[in-house]
């Protein structure tokens, strides 16, 4: 092994050169006309074109080097792939100690942040970054059920999400029920527990809808599925349009009550949680709060997840996912299997839908578009199905990364005032997609953890195993 | 292989209720007739075979028996129960398990929970004695519990297929092509499993094979399908000694 690495054969420079010289004449044919040319007004609004020479050149040079690059790279790397340990143990490894770390990073995050950069800023780093992170982190390990466990390809969990945003948005603001409570209970009860009581309904609601989309389903797989679950979600957008009495339409439900402290609301009034506590207003501790709140709904779906991947039917999930027939040959019900995991899985997009209403104060069918679910399913699909530590690493890239953009203010002396990095980013989500696909096609952690072991642990890396026939 | 050839054995006595009788099963694909009325009776402690040249429909009949696709008219009864409508999870759990065609183990799975899988219609009750069970059926197995079971060479699939259907206590097992793509050395393991199964444990076993030699041996009766109808039946001896069945499928060697 060691000599044979000293003796690496050189590298077939005029092979590389040739190869480049190619890429950029492509390059050149291309961008000739589309970068190389301008078309310009002149004071007398005649159209000119304005040829440029210097851009096209560098465009050109760009792909030249750029292309020589790479064939270098894979000339070297050729034959030390074939030493290429299989990395499989090591990504485990980062998924079972992995874990707790980041548990504890998230649960110290907003403390940490709020010493590093006090009150003021910290709003932006744990609203923003932290809970829009983790409502993303839950919904794609609640997709994660479906899709990753269960192989059912749902382009349309979006609509989970919408249903538990306004079953707690209705329920909270609808004003029989606030009376009732306040002639029973007492006033501003519901104002003070809403969101408490109505949790658990949202979630109860996302998972009917999500059996009920599951019933027309049964019989289909793959592709078709895709289709009708991304009817399904439009479906629900619109009904949320064009029903306005029922949903007012565009306009959106506002005003909807906030999260509590149990009880204690999060106001500048005397029986505030400030003032309750002892310390001065500010937002921030409301913030802090529905932190923790959406952490610990987020961790419930993993542990439930990762619970139930250990009892019989998270193991006909996988089963189901691999292979149907199979299935139903060994006495597995597919129709109660499927309907299981299109509940569960709506069941937590719900308590996420829930929680966002909670937090925004305000929706509208804005929130619920098809590119949200595209988001979802990204996450879960980049972070390796089935995986909960891909999702995590997943969602920090894509959500986190986007934010990341707005704050890359320096960008602007480069480029000029008017570049915004932010509007970039579906480019720079493309290409990540790309380059995902060329080099782990089967997700950042594409490792499958047995439930069951023996002895020892003995992952195979997903490289090595053919794709289940279904 | 002598063994096999002395166990052309006396067939249990015909006269009793079968514990799987087929009766006048059509099936369709569509508009299309695949079992164009069928009758097979599989008796208890029996190995029945079914051979038949490709397309003449003796998967559809295992599938038919399983529930998908319902036979559209006639009827399948097991054990004294009418199953011809029953939904095929439900004739899983009378005691009925199936190896299907093409293996279809679940590739991203370890074996041990494949195996895991195929015990699940009794809830893991005897889950461990089994296991040791088809371990020491398969001592290849073994080897292998913690390997994803899409790693496995196609004979050691083939092996887990089995193992997997003997998992839920099958009174009736169904095996469906074990012997497709197998090196002839693997397929000559694989029935010597199948014969000691039915003779240690008495197990009946109703096997669908191209490779009608080994099959005919191995069996105590056999049927002959062409073309959605069983054309033959008789002992595996008898078919196997029969000039029509050995121009028609034994041909090209004995292996």
């Amino acid at each position: 092994m060691q000599a044979e690495t000293r003796s690496r054969p050189p590298v077939d420079w005029t092979r590389l050169i040739k190869d480049a010289g190619f890429a950029a004449a492509i390059a050149f044919g291309l961008f000739a006309l589309l970068v190389g040319l301008k078309t310009d007004q002149t004071l007398n609004n005649q159209m000119i074109l304005v040829p440029r020479p210097q851009t096209l050149f560098a465009l050109v040079a760009a792909v030249f080097v750029g292309r020589l690059l790479i064939g270098y790279w894979q000339a070297t790397r050729a034959e030390g792939a074939a030493r290429k340990k299989p990395r499989s143990n090591t990504m485990l490894k980062l998924e079972k100690y992995g874990l707790p770390v980041a548990v504890g990073f998230l649960v110290a995050y907003p403390l940490m942040v709020l010493f590093t950069v006090g009150p003021q800023g910290a709003i932006k780093w744990i609203d923003n970054f932290g809970i829009q992170i983790l409502i993303y982190i839950m919904l794609g390990w609640g997709l994660n059920i479906v899709v990753g466990l269960a192989g059912l390809l749902d382009l349309g969990y979006v609509a989970f999400y919408a249903v538990g945003a306004y079953s707690y948005a209705l329920f909270a603001t609808s004003e029989p029920i606030k009376d009732f409570m306040a002639q029973i209970i007492g006033e501003g009860f519901w104002q003070a527990w809403a969101f408490w009581i109505c949790l658990p309904v949202a979630g109860i609601l996302a998972a009917f809808w999500g059996m009920l989309l599951g019933f027309p389903v049964l019989r289909l797989r793959g592709d078709y599925l895709a289709i009708v679950t991304l009817a399904f979600g439009e479906i629900i957008r619109l009904v949320l349009i064009n029903w306005v009495e029922f949903s007012n339409g565009y306009a959106g439900i506002s005003a909807i009550p906030r999260p509590s402290f149990f009880g204690i609301p999060f106001t500048a009034a005397d029986n505030g949680f400030a003032a309750t506590f002892g310390l001065e207003f500010s937002p921030i501790y409301r913030t802090i709060f529905l932190f923790y709140i959406i952490l610990v709904l987020a961790l419930v779906t993993a542990a439930v997840s990762m619970r139930l991947r250990r009892l019989p039917v998270g193991r006909a999930w996988e089963a189901l996912r691999e292979d149907e027939i199979a299935c139903r040959s060994l006495g597995i019900n597919t129709v109660n299997t499927k309907l299981t995991a299109f509940a569960i899985g709506a069941m937590f997009g719900g308590f996420a839908g829930a929680f966002f209403a909670a937090r925004q104060g305000f929706i509208s069918p804005e929130s619920f578009v098809f590119h949200e679910s595209a988001q979802i399913l990204a996450i879960v699909v980049l972070g390796g199905m089935g995986s909960l530590l891909g999702v995590v690493i997943a969602s920090i890239l894509l959500v986190g990364g986007v934010e990341i953009l707005r704050e890359l203010d320096f960008l602007k002396q480069v480029f000029g005032d008017g570049f915004d990095p932010a509007q970039y980013r579906m480019l720079i989500f493309g290409i990540c997609m790309v380059l995902m696909m060329l080099w782990k096609p089967r997700g950042l952690i594409s490792a499958r953890e047995p439930t069951v072991y023996l002895k020892e642990k003995k992952a195979v890396s997903a490289d090595l195993v053919q794709e289940g026939h279904g | 292989m002598t063994m096999i050839a002395e166990q052309g054995a006396p067939a249990p006595a015909a006269a009793r209720t079968p514990l799987l009788a087929v009766r006048g099963v059509k099936t369709y694909y569509g508009n299309i007739i695949a079992l164009k009325g069928v009758d097979i009776d599989v008796h208890r402690g029996e190995i029945v075979t079914l051979i038949g040249a490709n397309g003449a429909g003796k998967s559809t009949l295992m599938m038919t028996i399983f529930g998908k696709p319902q036979a559209r008219e006639g009827s399948i009864v097991y054990d004294g129960r009418d199953i011809t409508r029953m939904p095929t999870h439900e004739i899983a759990r009378l005691g009925i398990a199936q190896s299907p065609e093409g293996r279809r183990v679940f590739p991203r799975m370890s074996v041990y929970e494949n195996l895991q899988m195929g015990a699940s219609v009794n809830n893991l009750a005897w889950f461990d004695e089994d296991l040791e069970k088809v371990c020491t059926i398969f001592p290849r197995l073994r080897e292998r519990l913690q390997q994803r079971a899409g790693t496995l060479s196609g004979g050691e699939q083939q092996m887990l297929a089995i193992a997997r259907a003997l998992m839920s206590r099958p009174d009736l097992l169904l095996l469906d092509e074990p012997s497709l793509g197998l090196a002839p050395l693997i397929v000559r393991q694989i029935f010597e499993v199948i014969r000691e199964v039915n003779a240690r444990e008495g197990m009946t076993v109703f096997l669908v094979e191209q490779n009608a030699y080994h099959a005919l041996k191995l069996a105590h009766r056999g049927y002959v399908m062409v073309n959605g109808l069983i054309t033959m039946s008789g002992t595996g001896r008898e078919l196997l000694a029969d000039p029509q069945v050995k121009a028609a499928y034994l041909e090209g060697g004995h292996h």
